[in-house]
């Protein structure tokens, strides 16, 4: 006999715990990469699979026998959430980006990381 | 009309959905006449076009996103391995990709996929081009990019 809410816990767990470490990455590499494009890169790291996963863990664990009959409720809920966090997020980013650009911000270019003529 | 009859409907499950209230008549009515008053007011704001009511793109869409939730998990693992190398490679470049997509509706959705992969930003729109930031040359990756704008044109002319 397998027990499913054993089972549940542990994916539930392990989808929070994979969603926190993507939270993490993103803030290292905020951190660590060496000019404002590049770090949006790593910000989006924390946007998409730390926020997400998070999320995903938390709607297995919805259907606890604590909110009885109300679990599809925080399922549905929850699942709003990160599909409009999905929709969002990217928005916000190319908001940021292209104001960059357009105040004639530009980025570091190449493996030896150099800042590009200005244009292209 | 048809897309009237639609937002309805669709305002209505999510009453549904966010409230959860099945059994007492007088809720359910307030809900069904907040979703038409709604709709009414969309219908009055001229905003019941394709793009307010883009009943078009499903459900090519859902089976798109689902996709593209694999994409961005690889994209994610490529990134934050860089992040965490002990030395990060990076080599960033900016390169031009066509926007393929004929509809505004159908641009946004592939500007935002580009966006949402992480290690690619969308940096400016121009004329049937979008301007791209790639981490490295790796995720810098113009023939996958191109790939998902055929995929977008595809759920913008109603195929999955």
């Amino acid at each position: 006999m397998i027990d499913w809410l054993l089972l549940r816990d542990i994916a539930s767990w392990g989808l929070i715990l994979l969603g926190s470490a993507a939270v993490v990455t993103g803030a290292l590499g905020l951190v660590r990469f060496p000019d404002f494009y590049t770090r949006l890169h790593a910000a989006g790291v924390t946007d998409t699979a730390g926020a997400e996963l998070i999320i995903f863990g938390m709607m297995l664990k919805a259907f606890s026998a604590e909110y009885g009959n109300g679990g599809w409720l925080i399922f549905a809920k929850l699942g709003f959430i990160a599909v409009f966090l999905g929709l969002t997020s990217p928005v916000a980013t190319h908001a940021i980006a292209h104001a960059a650009w357009m105040v004639g911000f530009r980025p570091m270019l190449g493996a030896d990381l150099h800042y590009g003529e200005d244009g292209e | 009309m048809g897309r009237f009859i639609i937002l309805v409907v669709v305002l209505a499950l999510i009453w549904l959905a966010l409230s959860g209230y099945f059994d007492n008549p007088l809720l359910l009515s307030f809900g069904a006449a907040s979703s038409l008053f709604a709709a009414y007011l969309a219908h009055r704001a001229g905003v019941l076009d394709a793009e307010g009511v883009p009943h078009g793109i499903f459900p090519g869409i859902l089976v798109y996103m689902f996709w593209l939730t694999f994409e961005i998990g690889k994209a994610n693992l490529m990134v934050a391995r860089q992040a965490l190398a002990v030395e990060p490679k990076l080599s960033p470049r900016l390169f031009l990709v066509p926007n393929p997509p004929r509809s505004t509706l159908g641009k946004v959705i592939f500007a935002n996929s580009i966006t949402l992969t992480p290690g690619t930003v969308s940096i400016d729109l121009r004329e049937g081009e979008i301007l791209v930031h790639g981490l490295t040359d790796e995720l810098s990756d113009e023939a996958g990019i191109n790939a998902m704008g055929e995929r977008v044109v595809k759920i913008e002319r109603g195929r999955a």
